[in-house]
């Protein structure tokens, strides 16, 4: 042990040097692999700042994993490009009993999974018939067969699968169909090998899953066979990035093609970039600042502590007059959203509401002002409003801490509610202690929101007598607490109404009567924010158009309709000048290791002569 | 720890006795380390039932879920039950060697497995920027100390506390951006390489560049400051003027005489950091979407995943434990004066 200390500087002394070996090693071995990463196709890069969990169809929920499983995985139908609506895919047309509890699918003919098999209706019939007989099946879209009654293919062509009672979704119905030769020898879907190649990788989708490499990347290759035709891109990578603003700078740097989920801020400091094309699509989510009023479990018994003054509709109609929700999307979303209305997001115009004139209820302060004093609410000489009873208005506002979106409306909204004389506390909390608040009712304001989907049952569910938590706050999937017999009434009457007119216009009645009851206010729906490389790539399809998105949709339709920018750019998209900057990096390593060598020699002679 | 000074002049009763001495001390370490180790699992594990928000909750957000299947999904986990019954399964279980089960990510998959498979990275990450961190800033330390006031250290010295007060993600951010896409920006593998070995290592080796510099630069610091006083410690000791009255060369004084006895307390050091160094990497990581531990924890601190937090935790907990279990048995078997105390 003394020995290595005397030697230790000696030591570092040899250990540059080796340094100084190795790299010129290095320096010398990197021809051997140029070739190797030389080799690039046409390969479109996705940044993806999601997390992935599975490759197998019937386990992954994450945003992420279920758009792979779009990717490899042929639908009995999708929703089209243009309006997301229901389009034939591996069903070549649906016809429903005059019932509307049998429907008939026609399954497409020359349909080949990736190992050469046919597709057929029988593959169909297994992928739904499993979701019925096994619990851990139904993980990812358990909620579109649950109706079910039986699943049957007659022939190869045929699919009849027959339902409980009406269900409207049936023509998109969201689950993947897998090859029955493939699952049906797996026993356990939560095994392991489930998530892997020799299993999740057997496909009929525009892609195939070639690579995963758990929290890395999933790469494909173009499925040559693709019944639409093969994609014009040979090589699809989704490379995880835990952090944003690394992946923005990727994007920059042509480390990678196509980005999505960015900030107004990333997405503002992208615009105009030269070879960088924005996209500001329309969102799938609503926001909304959820108002307590008075809520109760769903035995009817009242929960948490909410302000007793906001069970009083005209202060709630007060708080909406008061709140200024083009401001928010001005001033907080930097423009990039839409004002607010129902509960479905505008992207999904058929069954998007907006309140008409009449029944809008308009930013205006003073007209706030004189609903509270109208109602009673006087306001004491320091400002603020009280209640008949002598209670002050003092709100609580609460939401997430950790997003500025919120830190930004809590700003704003504080101010506007001070104007009419409403006093608000600010607490921002962590997710976990949001969602307990809102589920257990201990708030008085809250911010929230939910992303929805195409079909409008989702967004509508949330906000019905029987989304409410039980006694013990558990089991609630609803922030809004709503429970009306009239809106429930409306919410059933769409669920079971198959001429889509009717339906739409049930759908719409059901929000302006949420709307007109103020439980919570919908401020607005956030644009998903994208950019990708134009210089490299063109023709990503978005969806809806013409101004859709071209990530996360709920079809494959961006990423299959990718073209490369001509042969030259396409042919390498960020890593060929790798080597390059490994030999310069080789090369600066070098040279100041040698030069500290030489530096720490001079020194020694000169410290000697003294 | 004994004062040195004051050890030396004790009369070692053991002297005389062979090696019980070490031996009883050795398993007084250990002793002491395993009750350690026993009292953070407890401590977690209730600190941990003390966080708001429901795990049943968590799991389902977002999600239309029906009120048996909540049942179900609580009697699984075992939250029904009393929170004593709980820390008593979750005991026998740790003693098996089982950490539990994913509550968000990947659906149940055991955490003893998660956590496995992210060592390595972390290690290789934190373990190459650590051994880098401690040849470097020990041969500053000593050039710097050696050359006390002169431009050297007072550049070397505020150069490595600007570094050492710089957040690390930012460095980070800001590595990536004036390399200009020198480095790749994620992971530990790319898509692109060839699959033989050679190329895949140095696919590695090139993913690790920015990361390692990154921790490097702000684990450096500490290393050198704490050699630079250490030798400042010992430069004006009798032992070194008489060294020099010798008349031996400046340079062999300083190797043969003041650098093995100002590394006596830094070695020790160096061993107690070790164990902390991993809990560093968890911006870096996030940073670089580099898939190690620390990554793991920040996926987990997002969920919030409990389980995967807690043995996490416990196992970084356990490691700088035993990290100082090693510094403390390495300190009496490099200092004699320990030894004899």
């Amino acid at each position: 042990m003394g020995w290595f200390l005397v030697q230790f500087q000696r030591r570092l002394g040899r250990f540059a040097r080796v340094g100084a070996v190795a790299a010129a090693a290095t320096l010398a071995a990197i021809p051997l692999a140029v070739p190797a990463q030389a080799q690039q196709g046409k390969v479109l890069r996705v940044a993806l700042t999601t997390g992935i969990d599975h490759l197998n169809p019937f386990t992954a929920v994450l945003a992420a994993s279920t758009q792979i499983g779009r990717f490899t995985f042929e639908f009995l139908t999708v929703p089209n490009a243009e309006k997301a609506e229901a389009s034939p895919a591996l069903a070549e047309s649906w016809t429903p009993s005059p019932d509307k509890l049998t429907w008939t699918f026609k399954i497409r003919t020359g349909v080949k999974w990736s190992d050469g098999k046919p597709v057929t209706a029988k593959d169909a019939a297994y992928t739904f018939n499993r979701m019925l007989t096994d619990e851990n099946a139904r993980t990812a879209n358990g909620n579109y067969v649950a109706n079910f009654e039986t699943v049957t293919a007659p022939d190869d062509t045929t699919l009849v699968i027959k339902t409980k009672t009406v269900q409207v979704n049936m023509n998109l119905l969201d689950v993947p169909i897998v090859p029955q030769h493939i699952w049906e020898p797996v026993k356990d879907l939560k095994a392991p090998e489930t998530d892997g190649l020799a299993i999740a990788g057997v496909a009929d989708g525009p892609y195939q899953v070639t690579e995963f490499k758990p929290n890395e990347y999933v790469k494909f290759k173009a499925n040559k066979d693709y019944w639409r035709g093969a994609p014009k891109v040979d090589e699809l990578q989704l490379l995880q990035f835990k952090d944003t603003e690394a992946a923005v700078n990727a994007l920059k740097q042509g480390e990678v093609d196509v980005i999505n989920r960015l900030n107004p801020n990333q997405f503002a400091a992208l615009q105009g970039q030269q070879g960088i094309t924005t996209n500001a699509a329309p969102g799938r989510r609503y926001d909304e600042l959820a108002i307590n009023f008075g809520v109760q479990d769903n035995a009817n018994n009242p929960i948490g502590d909410g302000n007793p003054v906001l069970k009083d509709i005209n202060v709630r109609k007060a708080i909406a007059q008061a709140v200024d929700t083009q401001a928010i999307v001005d001033k907080v979303l930097k423009g990039l959203g839409q004002v607010g209305g129902g509960v479905v997001p505008a992207v999904y115009g058929a069954y998007h509401w907006d309140p008409s004139d009449s029944e809008k209820t308009k930013f205006d302060l003073a007209a706030a002002n004189a609903t509270l004093e109208q109602a009673g609410y006087k306001k004491g000489p320091d400002g603020v409003r009280t209640a008949p009873g002598g209670a002050k208005l003092e709100l609580r506002l609460t939401g997430h801490s950790n997003r500025s979106y919120d830190q930004g409306v809590a700003q704003y909204v504080s101010g506007w509610l001070k104007d009419i004389g409403i006093t608000v506390k600010q607490d921002l909390v962590s997710d976990d202690e949001l969602s307990d608040r809102t589920a257990t009712g201990k708030y008085d304001l809250a911010i929230g929101g939910y992303g929805t989907n195409p079909d409008p049952d989702y967004a509508l569910s949330l906000h019905t007598c029987a989304a409410r938590p039980s006694a013990d706050a558990k089991g609630g999937s609803t922030d809004t607490f709503f429970c009306d017999a009239q809106y429930d009434d409306l919410y059933k009457k769409q669920l079971t109404e198959t001429d889509d007119a009717k339906r739409a216009d049930y759908v719409k009645q059901a929000q302006a009567r949420l709307y007109s009851q103020y439980p919570t206010i919908v401020l607005d729906y956030q644009n998903a924010l994208e950019a990708y490389r134009s210089d490299k790539f063109s023709g990503f399809t978005t969806q809806p158009q013409p101004k859709g998105a071209i990530l996360e949709q709920t079809g494959y339709w961006g990423v299959y309709g990718a073209t490369p920018a001509g042969t030259e750019n396409a042919a390498d998209s960020g890593s060929g000048g790798t080597v390059l900057w490994i030999v310069i990096g080789a090369v600066v390593v070098v040279v100041l290791v040698g030069g500290g060598i030489a530096f720490s020699r001079r020194n020694k002679t000169s410290e000697d002569r003294e | 720890m004994t004062a040195p000074e004051q050890a030396a002049v004790l009369v070692d009763p053991d002297e005389h006795r062979g090696g019980t001495g070490t031996a009883r001390f050795v398993l007084k370490k250990v002793v002491e380390a395993v009750i350690s180790v026993v009292l953070v699992v407890v401590l977690f594990f209730f600190l941990f039932r003390m966080l708001p928000g429901d795990p049943v909750a968590a799991m389902t957000r977002d999600r239309v879920t029906s009120p048996q299947q909540i049942a179900e999904l609580r009697e699984k986990m075992g939250v029904d039950k009393p929170v004593f019954v709980q820390f008593g399964q979750y005991f026998w279980n740790l003693l098996h060697g089982d950490l539990g089960e994913s509550r968000l990510l990947n659906n149940g998959r055991p955490v003893a497995d998660m956590i496995g498979e992210r060592l390595w990275p972390t290690i290789l990450l934190v373990g190459s920027a650590t051994v880098l961190a401690v040849l470097i800033g020990l041969w500053l330390g000593i050039r710097a100390a050696w050359r006390r006031d002169s431009f050297f250290d007072r550049a070397q010295t505020g150069i490595a506390l600007t570094l050492w007060s710089v957040p690390q993600f930012w460095l980070g951010l800001m590595l990536l951006v004036v390399t200009n896409g020198l480095f790749p920006s994620r992971g530990m593998h790319s898509p692109d390489a060839a699959p033989d070995f050679f190329s895949q290592t140095l696919d590695v080796l090139h993913h690790l560049v920015l990361p390692c510099v990154t921790l490097l630069a702000v684990f450096y610091a500490q290393y050198m400051l704490i050699m630079r006083s250490s030798l400042l410690g010992e430069m004006n000791a009798d032992y070194l003027t008489t060294a020099r009255a010798k008349g031996l060369r400046d340079d062999l004084v300083r190797r043969r005489h003041a650098v093995p006895n100002a590394l006596l307390p830094t070695t020790t050091l160096v061993f107690m950091q070790f164990g902390q160094v991993v809990a560093g990497a968890v911006t870096v990581e996030a940073v670089f979407s580099w898939p190690g531990l620390g990554q793991l924890t920040y996926d987990a601190l997002h969920g919030p995943d409990l389980p995967v937090l807690q043995g996490v935790f416990t196992v970084l907990a356990s490691a700088v434990v035993l990290m100082n279990l090693l510094a403390e048995l390495l300190y009496r078997v490099l200092d004699p004066r320990v030894r004899t105390s």
